[in-house]
């Protein structure tokens, strides 16, 4: 088996507190140089029981140690459809780190945070252009918050008009967060169902007096294009609705096709996805939001404004939904969207969506045949296919954890739920026809291995630190924290 | 295009794969009146030198603790930031990866995230945590959306000391929700009037909402609004925006808070302008299943060796769609693992110590202050690092006079209450030193003589 993936030294840790021995810190404080105070003793607790004590060099090591079980970017390919893992420029770091970035004090006042409003202003330009919406706003601090901001907005305004309509129309193939979110502004939800790609008869069937908005994530969650989305917007608008679009699929179209000109009223951003930012091990995101004209009186606040080249932030906004979260938004991942898009220009964010079309389709034309295509449309930054054609009994799950024995994240399983025993792979443009190729000879010889030897699959992974988890047991008795 | 690795030579190679002739037929389901016909205006690339330049260029014009004396608190705290904590954050296998869906090669940030869990548990004296919460705001509304659903009832009161951006976020986030939510007033010493609290109860409210230290600094009677609200099966929700408060203080848990949410970004997350930062957000064990965000759980393999998972999905967005706990899809996980790596590095002696300090200093320009003709300390309740000081010729005009002499004296409170055009917040933590405060101190006094 050839195979990136391989075993070594991989130490074992235990947790923080089965280290801890008593008098430890990694921590030193100045001497005190003003005289000790005390609070009224009513207030005061003992200790902080079960805190751990530790040294500086246990700490690091156990971190340090900590990491090497974990598999990031930087380890190597991530093909994680609908996440966008693309590679998280170093520059970027340093560019949030710089210490008047870092250390700067939200509530520092305007006249003395110049450099961070002429920023925030530079990229809400910079997205306003990318996505032909003319009013973004930076606040909220994920792409599910961005849904919230947008859907409050959308609601905002027909209340504004008089106009309380209940309803929000969802397809088949829209994120997980699109329900939860019209459910949270206050909507009823109605599915409607698509045949992968959304008809403009489908909507104009389950349009009505009572619809405020539909939701849809274009490219969809398919990877496919929403051909027809010019007219489903007509629909919707001549109804009376609104069009949400989830941008969490933006990376196919930079440079390529705006939505704001295809009539939709409402985009989040994903910074962490889109524009490099690294995601964390699952957050901090950021979730910017781009409207219309029609829709700007109603971003929440603060919204940055310059006036003859000066910056500040703007409160006093009468028709604002309001605040979605303390202070201005995510600031530092802000710095890191805008560190890439001023490294790029235009001309180099266009080629990074050629790129992950590219990518996509050269991984589609590699495994089809061999694995089940259950949509035949043309794809665009992601490609999904099913576990229909699997030998063995082995099914998508299995596929993926054997994946990780040859070195590689597994993509995205299960999802979208139209495709049954999905498997979505979106490998974007950082990654060289090499690797992609590497990787298609993996899936493809699991492929074979799934009919000659499906316990590889069953079983796997073998190489890791742990197996295959409980994770049924891990909900019937959760043990959600530490006890001695 | 130094991100982009795919040579001429490749391209070729994959579009004669693919089938196509050109990249631009990979587009042809995008009908053609609704392509871009010109290219992005957004300029030329910068080289990397060119966008550091930039960056430093941009930086310069902000203030910060480096240029300025500061005395800034108000949800976001200058504290020192060891250096340990960039360098293992650094660490590309945590900042690179992805949510932890697939456990087997993600036990790092999910033993990280279960140690955090395990450590806010033991500051709050709650049973369970989340490391799910975008911050302290965010995490004060979504308590608020699960004290309703807990509950079953639709009234919450809310405390007047709280953040006043908390209490906006909170409004935002129950805008269509048809909630009733009414605001207790503050007493003379700062803190959640009793009296007030005790008329607004009523067998409909599902919680009163109080902070821990308050947003004036003060420190609230915690365990008679635990008690109060509980007499007529509502919830205690305690917010704590300055967390380095406990500890010293008595835990919120100790006390009766049923939900114990705050801001995290005092636990070794630099203040960047007002985020990234960390929600926290605890509870108690019947609660576990109401609340939102990803949990971490412990489990083992088939092997039986020890490890972790997320768990407890079937509450989530991405199952449950629209009757889901909340739609939050993320957890904030690198800044779960500053503040368990700031936690660690500090642990039981250290947390004490640092909360002695913050103490202590504020104290000291209390006094000192206090003390000064024509300035006085309005609000009599006990405080922790941060405190409400009076000006007699107004907080405004105070306020410039200090950063003519470099010094970022506080927040004006007139940007969040009518009338209050005296009133500014003081905040002093450990990274003020004696010389900073005495500086302060006489600046304030400079405009008298």
């Amino acid at each position: 088996m050839k195979s990136l993936g391989t075993q070594g030294l991989i130490l074992n840790e235990k947790l923080l507190f089965e280290h801890s021995d008593a008098g430890r810190k990694g921590y030193s404080l100045p001497r005190l140089d003003v005289p000790p105070a005390r609070l009224p003793a009513a207030l005061v607790r003992e200790e902080v029981s079960g805190f751990p004590e530790l040294s500086e060099v246990d700490v690091v090591r156990h971190f340090t140690r900590l990491s090497t079980w974990n598999y990031g970017v930087d380890s190597g390919f991530y093909p994680l459809g609908s996440c966008t893992m693309k590679y998280n420029p170093k520059v970027n770091e340093v560019a949030a780190r710089t210490p008047g970035m870092a250390a700067a004090h939200p509530s520092t006042p305007d006249h003395l945070s110049q450099g961070a409003l002429a920023l925030m202003h530079d990229l809400q330009e910079a997205l306003a252009e990318i996505s032909g919406f003319p009013a973004v706003t930076l606040q909220p601090a994920a792409g599910a918050h961005g849904e919230l901001a947008g859907m409050l907005m959308i609601r905002a305004w027909h209340e504004a008009q008089g106009n309380s309509r209940k309803k929000v129309l969802i397809p088949d193939t829209a994120h997980g967060t699109n329900p939860a979110t019209a459910a949270l502004c206050g909507y009823e939800v109605v599915p409607i169902a698509s045949d992968g790609v959304l008809s403009a008869a489908a909507v104009a069937a389950a349009m009505g007096g009572e619809v405020a908005a539909l939701m849809i994530t274009n490219p969809n969650t398919l990877g496919l294009f929403e051909a027809q989305i010019r007219e489903i917007c007509q629909i919707i608008h001549d109804g009376g609705g609104l069009v949400y679009c989830d941008g969490a699929n933006l990376n196919a179209l930079m440079g390529i096709a705006r939505p704001g000109d295809m009539g939709i009223d409402v985009m989040h951003f994903n910074l962490h996805k889109t524009f490099s930012t690294p995601h964390g091990g699952g957050g901090p995101g950021s979730g910017p939001v781009g409207v219309t004209a029609v829709l700007a009186p109603f971003l929440p606040v603060p919204v940055v404004v310059e006036e003859q080249g000066t910056y500040r932030l703007e409160v006093d906004r009468p028709l604002s939904i309001g605040r979605m979260k303390a202070f201005g938004g995510h600031f530092g991942i802000m710095v890191r969207a805008w560190a890439y898009i001023r490294s790029m220009g235009g001309e180099g964010l266009k080629r990074a969506s050629e790129m992950a079309v590219l990518n996509a389709n050269y991984i589609r034309a590699r495994l089809e045949g061999t694995y089940h295509l259950p949509y035949t449309a043309r794809s665009l930054h992601e490609v999904v296919f099913s576990d229909r054609d699997l030998g063995g009994n082995c099914h998508t799950l299995d596929l993926a954890k054997r994946l990780i024995d040859y070195g590689y994240h597994p993509p995205t399983i299960y999802f979208p739920l139209v495709v049954k025993g999905a498997i979505m792979i979106e490998p974007t443009e950082t990654e060289s026809k090499e690797v992609i190729d590497e990787f298609c000879d993996a899936m493809l010889s699991i492929a074979a291995e799934a009919g000659e030897n499906p316990d590889l699959l069953h079983q796997a992974p073998k190489k890791t630190r742990v197996g295959r988890m409980d994770e049924t047991g891990a909900a019937r008795k959760p043990r959600l924290k530490w006890e001695k | 295009m130094r991100y982009i690795p795919h040579t001429a030579e490749d391209v070729r190679q994959m579009l004669e794969t693919v089938g196509v002739t050109s990249v631009d037929d990979l587009f042809a389901e995008i009908p053609s009146s609704l392509r871009l016909r010109r290219s992005l205006a957004l300029g030329e690339p910068l080289a990397e030198s060119e966008l550091l330049k930039k960056i430093r260029r941009l930086a310069a014009q902000n203030a910060t603790a480096d240029t300025h004396a500061s005395f800034l608190g108000g949800g976001a705290y200058n504290h020192f930031i060891p250096a340990v904590i960039d360098q293992l954050i650094s660490r590309s296998e945590f900042y690179t990866a992805y949510t932890p869906y697939q456990p087997e090669i993600s036990q790092g940030t999910l033993q990280a995230i279960y140690e955090y869990q395990t450590l806010i548990c033991q500051l709050t004296g709650m049973d369970a945590a989340n490391a799910s919460m975008y911050d302290g705001a965010s995490g004060c509304a979504e308590a608020v959306l699960m004290a309703v659903r807990a509950t079953g009832r639709r009234r919450i009161l809310l405390s007047s000391a709280l953040h006043p951006e908390y209490l906006a976020t909170v409004r935002t986030y129950c805008r269509y929700l048809d909630l009733d939510l009414i605001e207790v007033p503050c007493d003379a010493g700062g803190g959640t009037d009793g009296a007030a609290l005790l008329r607004l109860l009523d067998d409909r409210t599902a919680a009163l909402v109080s902070g821990y230290p308050n947003f004036f600094g003060v420190i609230e009677d915690l365990s008679a609004q635990a008690a109060a609200v509980h007499a007529v099966g509502g919830r205690l929700v305690t917010v704590v925006q300055e967390p380095i408060a406990l500890g010293l203080l008595k835990s919120p848990g100790e006390l009766g808070a049923d939900i114990v949410v705050g801001e995290g970004q005092s636990f070794g997350i630099p203040l960047s302008y007002g985020g990234p930062y960390l929600g926290f957000f605890a509870v108690r064990q019947g609660d576990i299943r109401s609340m939102p965000g990803r949990l971490v759980g412990q489990t083992c393999d088939r092997e039986g060796r020890r490890g972790f998972v997320l768990t407890l999905a079937t509450r989530e967005q991405h199952i449950r769609r629209e009757k889901a706990t909340s739609n939050i899809c993320s957890n904030q996980g690198l800044c779960a693992l500053m503040a368990t790596i700031y936690l660690a590095l500090l642990g039981k002696a250290g947390i004490r110590e640092v909360a002695g300090h913050n103490l202590a200093k504020a104290e000291y320009a209390k006094g000192k202050i206090a003390a000064l003709p024509g300035f006085s300390l309005p609000l009599s309740g006990t405080t922790f690092n941060e405190f409400v000081v009076e000006a007699d010729e107004g907080a405004a005009v105070v306020l410039e006079r200090l950063e003519k002499e470099g010094i970022l004296g506080g927040i004006p409170l007139q940007r969040y209450f009518a009338g209050m055009d005296k009133r500014f917040l003081v905040c002093v933590t450990e990274q003020n030193s004696r010389e900073e405060i005495d500086a302060l101190v006489s600046a304030l006094a400079g405009g008298k003589q």
